[in-house]
């Protein structure tokens, strides 16, 4: 073959050699096609290349995606606190001794702030203005002195004493910590003063970085050193709850039924259109149908899971019912036969052989519904999973709300430290759809080697 | 008892009366050591008896639990004072509401003490059909309760006096179980039913206020002036132009994007890629398929738009903060794999024999490609394109959090521009009343929606359809 197209070569170069006008004329289609056969083969390099660019740009995207989020999150898993000495003076919690009752009562907003005027005497040895305790106070998180109370509740014995506590920081001065300040500058949404105060703590090494267990045990909260994904959590996992228990069922009912029973009719055929196009149809419009139907006329309550899960499994159910049919159409005939002949009923045969068979691959079906439905946000924006809600849901008809939606709203706020959260969220919601992507899989390949 | 706790008396009553129905069977055939006379197994019997137990007590439960609040509700507006009755239906639910609330907030003694120290008449009026309120709320307990456990145990004992020995209990249950999964299966149409009905009749509500051609061919949208009384309410207000303009727009970003690439590793790992790198990149591919779209829409607005800005300003153009490019562009990145899957199955599905003549006559890979492979898929590739711009155009959380608010009419893609998925959004979170033009508007678009993605996948069907007819 080469050796052919070789002499070709020759051939046309012999024919150029002659050099005369005519060439094209005489040259036969093989002799054009060796002529070619160069520019062709550079267009193939080239087609060849664009493709690999393409799936490279493909790879990049997924890496850059990836990266970029997780960098941006990485800051929220740990959080600076700052060792405060608090003086327990009974003046200053006014109360006169460390009765559990008092204790409860005690002001610790005066402990904290007058622990902490003293902590900073101003150079020249004036007092603090009272501009400069506001801008003191708001170094340390509004949660600083609940801090200080569950710790003298804790141990009584400090009552009247000085110790050491650890508190948070606010979410400025965290920021600003974790963003490579140090020196004193004013820098992000500290003033020259705060920063000074910032970096003499620094120096006095009071200031400590640690895992911030709070964002996995907290709920939602405005401040954000505080908040945490322990609510949303709970409002994903009620969410799915009802999903699942829902559409599993369904699905597999509405899939057995179209596969092993329907007669091939209109209404069929009507059940199979609706099913593909409700696959197509936009998730918000899912959410319109459980804003008009489920809320408003059924009278079910807003933002509970109960109608999160509802919406989540009509949206969920055509993929669950595909992936079924599927499933089910594998199992070979001779089984259904087998069953058929040994006398069992229709019934029997659907219960007993064909869906034990078919398992695996609704089991896998169902997952990737549920995983759909996992990350899924258009829908409960519209049945009012949207709300600022502090408590951890207990029940589905509690008011509640989901990862996705926690994502949205953080990524909505304005304050720069729930930009990392956002993204930490982002990583928590990716790590349970790669976990529940995992069991599927392998839950597929172990039904698969039996 | 409350629902969840009739709900588990009624599962433990279920799972009593499979146990019962077993009992029952076998005394009837005289003992167990005479089981075989009985025409069924005596499961079957305790299955019959479990979901004859089971299902009319729970239909009636969930048909109640849906009409309830309804019927409360009236049967407590007729209590109420005439002055109040004839209010207009707005003000109505807002007493009703005030006095939903103050009947889930008070127990009965506070509200007794309230009503006999009080001596403001309307407020007495209020605590009172509180406290009416809460009578029937009882009432209607009491009679759920009674009207489930009565439902189930007299429909078992009805069912437990037929049994024989030639009693058909397995074809009775299948029969049951049957129309179980019919029903299951009708759920699909009941869905788009929903859909339709809740979409069209308040759709149809927001034309009566709003002419349609107002809506469909109006250049100015801006739903939160119309909320003011005494305006030309939605004269101009409500015209989706923009709206669809800048889904337009950005829809056609993402599939500038989207359909090259997408295209391009379809053909790369079809035609090309060693079987090495396809196992390694269908599931990179996938993981870009399983990102959810609020991720997207972070990254869309955090990422991409400031980079976007920053490149544009550095070449001397204004950009928008929340320009139309950064939401396309990260649409496309979404929708790549969804392209490339579905073009790859078409391709693949070219028959082999037309790829390998064509080889077979001398043709580059590429030429093959080119002039055989795409135009014997083009069906299926066109069907997968209409299909991911009906995803495009449905998509909601990228755009919501990456594209704007204000409605431009432009074709700038530097611009900020907003389309149908986020003012749906906009008009309908948060608290509103249901009645306003503006949240009915959120329900037209909707329907807008609907109808324009339904008809693209079914166009897409169909051109798939036309293509399967060609080879098979």
């Amino acid at each position: 073959m080469t050796n052919s197209i070789n002499n070709l070569k020759e051939n046309s170069k012999e024919n150029t050699d002659m050099g005369n006008t005519t060439i094209s004329t005489t040259l036969s289609t093989t002799e054009k096609v060796a002529l070619s056969l160069k520019k062709r083969h550079q267009k193939e390099k080239l087609f060849k290349r664009i493709g690999l660019f393409a799936v490279i740009f493909g790879f990049m995207l997924v890496v850059v995606l990836i990266g970029d989020i997780t960098s941006k999150a990485l800051p929220a898993f740990h959080q600076h606190w700052v060792k405060v000495d608090v003086n327990y003076k009974s003046a200053w919690l006014n109360i006169d001794d460390s009765s559990a009752l008092n204790l409860k009562k005690a002001n610790y907003r005066s402990v904290l702030k007058k622990s902490l005027y003293q902590m900073f005497p101003t150079a020249s040895g004036k007092k603090l203005s009272r501009k400069d305790k506001r801008q003191l106070s708001k170094l340390f998180s509004t949660n600083a002195e609940f801090t200080l109370k569950d710790t003298l509740i804790a141990s009584p014995e400090h009552f009247n004493k000085q110790i050491n506590v650890w508190v948070r920081l606010d979410d400025d001065v965290d920021s600003y910590l974790k963003e490579g300040f140090s020196s004193g500058e004013a820098g992000l949404r500290l003033s020259q003063q705060q920063a000074q105060w910032v970096a003499q703590l620094n120096t006095e090494q009071r200031i400590e970085s640690r895992f911030n267990i709070s964002f996995f045990t907290a709920s939602d909260s405005r401040e954000p050193e505080l908040a945490g994904i322990k609510g949303a959590l709970t409002g994903t996992l009620l969410t799915m709850f009802v999903t699942l228990l829902l559409s599993f069922p369904l699905g597999v009912a509405g899939a057995l039924y179209l596969e092993e029973f329907a007669p091939k009719n209109r209404w069929t055929d009507l059940i199979e259109i609706n099913i593909n196009n409700l696959a197509a149809v936009p998730s918000i419009v899912f959410g319109l149908l459980g804003l008009a139907v489920i809320i408003n006329l059924f009278g079910l309550p807003r933002s509970a899971p109960l109608v999160g899960g509802i919406v989540l499994t009509l949206m969920t159910l055509p993929t669950i019912i595909i992936a079924s049919r599927a499933a089910i159409k594998a199992v070979p005939p001779s089984i259904r036969e087998a069953a058929l002949g040994l006398g069992a009923s229709k019934m029997q045969v659907t219960f007993s052989h064909v869906l034990p068979q078919a398992m695996p691959g609704i089991i896998t079906g169902a997952i990737i519904g549920i995983a759909q439905a996992l990350g899924e946000t258009a829908p409960l924006l519209m049945i009012g999973m949207v709300a600022f809600i502090v408590d951890v849901p207990t029940s589905i008809v509690d008011s509640a709300t989901v990862l996705p939606v926690q994502i949205f709203l953080w990524a909505d706020s304005p304050e720069r430290a729930f930009l990392a959260k956002t993204s930490a969220a982002i990583l928590v919601l990716l790590s349970l759809l790669l976990v529940i992507n995992v069991t599927a899989t392998m839950l597929r390949s172990k039904f698969e080697k039996k | 008892m409350n629902s969840p706790l009739l709900f588990t008396v009624l599962l433990c009553l279920i799972l009593f009366s499979y146990w019962f129905g077993i009992q029952r069977s076998l005394k009837v055939a005289g003992g167990a050591e005479h089981k075989k006379d009985l025409t069924c197994l005596p499961e079957q019997f305790g299955l019959l008896t479990a979901m004859v137990c089971g299902l009319p007590a729970l239909i009636t439960l969930l048909i109640f639990n849906s009409t309830e609040q309804f019927v409360i509700e009236q049967l407590l507006t007729t209590t109420l004072p005439t002055s109040i009755q004839s209010l207009s239906s707005i003000d109505l639910g807002l007493y009703l509401n005030n006095i939903r609330s103050l009947a889930s907030s008070e127990t009965t003694q506070t509200l007794l003490v309230s009503i006999n120290n009080n001596s403001n008449l309307a407020l007495l009026e209020q605590f009172k059909a509180a406290l009416t309120l809460q009578e029937l709320n009882q009432q209607a307990l009491w009679l759920k309760t009674g009207l489930v456990l009565v439902i189930a145990c007299v429909s078992v004992i009805m069912l437990v006096k037929k049994f024989s020995l030639t009693f058909q209990a397995r074809q009775k249950s299948e029969t049951i179980i049957r129309a179980l999964l019919v029903a299951s299966s009708a759920i699909a149409i009941l869905t788009t039913v929903g859909i339709i009905i809740s979409v069209l009749f308040e759709s149809i509500r927001f034309f009566k206020s709003v002419p349609v051609t107002d809506f469909m061919f109006g250049t100015q949208w801006s739903p939160q002036t119309a909320m003011r009384t005494d305006q030309v309410a939605g004269s101009g207000a409500f015209g989706a132009i923009p709206l669809f303009a800048g889904t337009m727009l950005i829809t056609f970003i993402a599939m500038l994007l989207a359909v090259p690439v997408g295209l391009m590793i379809a053909i790369y790992l079809s035609q090309y890629a060693s079987a090495r790198l396809r196992a390694f990149a269908k599931p990179m591919l996938e993981v870009l398929a399983g990102i959810p779209t609020v991720v997207y829409g972070f990254f869309a607005a955090l990422t991409v738009a400031p980079v976007i800005r920053n490149v544009g300003e550095s070449f001397g153009l204004s950009v928008a903060s929340e320009s139309a490019l950064a939401a396309g562009l990260v649409m496309g990145t979404m929708i790549i794999p969804f392209v490339s899957s579905l073009s790859e199955d078409a391709i693949s599905a070219v028959p082999n024999a037309l790829k390998e003549a064509s080889l077979g006559m001398g043709a580059t890979k590429s030429e093959t490609v080119v002039k055989v492979l795409i135009p014997a898929a083009l069906p299926g590739i066109v069907g997968a394109i209409l299909l991911a711009v009906s995803r495009a155009i449905g998509e909601t959380m990228i755009v919501v959090m990456a594209a704007g608010m204000a409605a431009n009419l432009t074709a700038n893609p530097l611009d900020s521009v907003t389309t149908v998925t986020v003012q749906i959004v906009t008009l309908l979170t948060g608290d509103q009343e249901f009645d306003s033009p503006k949240t009915l508007a959120a329900f037209a678009l909707g329907l807008m929606l609907f109808i324009t993605t339904l008809g693209l996948n079914v166009l897409a069907l169909k051109v798939v359809r036309k293509y399967r007819e060609q080879y098979d």
